[in-house]
């Protein structure tokens, strides 16, 4: 909007006693966003590079053992490092056709009447605790489920806690491909009908690739949670460190064993808390670089349209 | 007004179900409407399942008792309060400063480095994992500033996690208050402080209250940071004040679910219909707010 230069201002240029005290607060408020990044990472840096002077970084990033508590003490980060990936990559297996074949059918099939049923019941879904679906993973999907029809799986198991993970991401990948979708201007679909199409035509090659930034945003960020998620793994995976990719066996996570060592008594300058913030910052870089590589695919490849 | 909406009076548009009669189209239908009911189901076995195991535990007993080596005498009672006082905390310091940010983002701040730099830090918190926001808690507010392991420093942690959320709803329910009510007001004489305080935030503030309860819902729920923050996972006593040292329903759950008798399953599922239940009046009290007091511009 051009504002002529002579344009009388409607803001009060002079302000009651006291205003710019208010404003002052108020900028204190954002500044707490700011305050609580710069508080995570340094705290975080603190103690890592405390860990990095006792714990030469070769072996923590190359090391295939991990066994902080014996003597002598391993600290190869691989076996958690590799449990976190596994589960994540099963909870991605069931998440990402699940949660995108749901955004689908919302998006392109589904009523107003369904929808509208239906998004409540996903929010439901996407707020139950995650100890609430490890108590679930633990007590039903192993038992019920996986030691049925996967024989040889263990009480504590890397696939029930995958299972559960992959529930848990589903209602996050289906709301935001199917934003993405909606997002995808209602002419694209004319025209295609307009050319005889079918729904499932117009969805898979018109819709879906139109929105196809945002669906890559939606898994990027879904593998960001699930990498970050704690109580899911801690109650149904176990605490064992183990690098066998067996997805039968316990496997101990990077956040289930932070949850290991903070349940016992972790003396501040201990060896075992500072482990905790080395594994803290190396799931924290993940997860930023995650987050910011959606940000980047949205930004430099959504399709304008308006 | 959403992209799908079409104006009434268009004549009916192609809409490609007239061809959708092949065995393929219906298929590929069911396939994604299959997609969709999978997770309505695990969310119904879900809720079935806990519902069958701690049904039974659940009575006055449970509600009034200490936590107990043996099954059948465990309660949530210590666990139950310290979440009210962790709830209570929580509100009453995450409110004041989430709207208050959300004021100065959407009203004053100007369109500089700075305020992108803020924006961009928001948007980065809302995806640090929880358990990190305890690892802050147990460096910044136990150790440094030496609080200890209290239900302050624990909903002082909670508060942090939570503000990206109340943030941005914040800012969206006040972006959603049509410029005309902020005009009208400075048009009369008020200054753009008198503005917000009396026009603006009280037209935004059902959706304010609404993303509140949304993110107070997200912190109840939260177990990781607590734990690593370093509350209490077997607690005797109940918490008396901000000062004591506590245990939370989450956590309590957590404990009865990784204890090995199996008696004790059934109280967790006790524990998790309890928090089910208040997470559900939370849920419905956003959803009745956000239909009575939203109003539409």
């Amino acid at each position: 909007m051009a504002v002529p230069e002579d344009a009388v201002s409607l803001t009060r240029k002079r302000s009651r006693a006291g205003e710019s005290a208010i404003k002052a607060a108020l900028l204190f408020c954002a500044s707490v966003v700011l305050a609580t990044t710069l508080g995570i990472v340094a705290s975080l840096a603190f103690e890592a590079i405390e860990f990095f002077r006792a714990v030469p970084f070769k072996e923590f990033l190359t090391g295939s053992s991990w066994a902080p508590t014996f003597k002598p003490a391993r600290f190869g980060v691989l076996p958690l490092v590799s449990a976190t990936f596994v589960i994540t990559i099963i909870g991605a297996i069931i998440a990402f056709p699940l949660g995108l074949g749901a955004a689908i059918y919302l998006s392109e099939f589904a009523g107003d009447r369904v929808r509208k049923t239906v998004k409540p019941i996903l929010e439901i879904l996407a707020g139950v605790p995650t100890v609430v679906l490890g108590y679930f993973a633990l007590t039903f999907i192993t038992p019920t489920i996986l030691q049925t029809i996967v024989p040889g799986t263990k009480v504590f198991n890397a696939l029930a806690a995958g299972v559960a993970v992959g529930i848990m991401i589903i209602p996050m990948v289906a709301s935001i491909s199917e934003d993405a979708m909606r997002a995808v201007p209602h002419s694209l679909r004319q025209g295609a009908f307009a050319m005889g199409a079918t729904r499932r035509t117009v969805a898979a090659k018109v819709v879906v690739p139109a929105a196809l930034s945002g669906i890559a945003a939606a898994f990027i960020l879904a593998l960001s949670r699930a990498i970050g998620e704690t109580m899911i793994v801690t109650i149904a995976a176990g605490q064992i460190p183990n690098l066998s990719g067996d997805v039968r066996e316990p496997m101990q996570t990077m956040t289930a064993y932070i949850v290991q060592v903070s349940l016992g008594d972790t003396p501040a300058g201990s060896i075992a808390y500072k482990t905790i913030f080395a594994l803290g910052t190396t799931l924290f870089l993940i997860t930023l670089g995650l987050n910011i590589l959606s940000h980047r695919i949205v930004r430099r490849f959504r399709e304008k349209y308006e | 007004m959403t992209v799908l909406d079409r104006p009434v009076t268009m004549p009916p548009l192609a809409t490609g179900k007239r061809a959708e009669r092949s065995l393929r189209a219906v298929m590929f239908q069911a396939v994604l409407l299959f997609a969709l009911l999978v997770g309505l189901l695990t969310l119904l076995v879900l809720l079935v399942d806990v519902f069958r195991d701690g049904a039974g535990r659940l009575s006055g007993d449970f509600l009034s008792s200490l936590d107990s080596r043996f099954a059948a005498r465990a309660g949530i009672k210590p666990a139950l309060i310290g979440t009210l006082w962790l709830m209570g905390l929580v509100a009453a310091i995450s409110f004041p400063i989430g709207v208050g940010a959300a004021v100065y983002l959407e009203e004053f701040a100007p369109k500089n480095k700075f305020t992108s730099f803020i924006e961009v830090n928001i948007a980065n918190l809302a995806g640090v994992p929880s358990i990190v926001y305890g690892l802050l808690g147990l460096a910044a507010f136990v150790r440094f500033m030496h609080m200890g392991r209290t239900i302050l420093a624990g909903a002082l942690t909670l508060v942090l996690l939570i503000l990206p959320v109340i943030i941005v709803s914040a800012r969206e329910s006040l972006r959603a208050v049509p410029d005309s009510i902020r005009h009208g007001a400075v048009a009369v004489g008020a200054t753009t402080i008198q503005a917000v305080w009396h026009h603006t935030l009280p037209s935004a503030i059902p959706g304010i209250m609404t993303g509140m309860i949304l993110g107070l819902s997200r912190a109840i729920g939260e177990t990781a940071p607590l734990i690593t923050m370093g509350a209490l996972t077997y607690v005797n006593f109940v918490p008396a004040g901000p000062l004591d040292r506590f245990t939370a329903m989450p956590i309590q759950i957590f404990n009865w679910t990784s204890r090995p008798q199996s008696a004790f399953q059934e109280v967790a599922a006790a524990g998790i219909l309890m928090l089910l239940g208040v997470l559900l009046v939370m849920n419905a009290l956003a959803v009745f707010l956000r239909n009575k007091y939203e109003r539409r511009w």
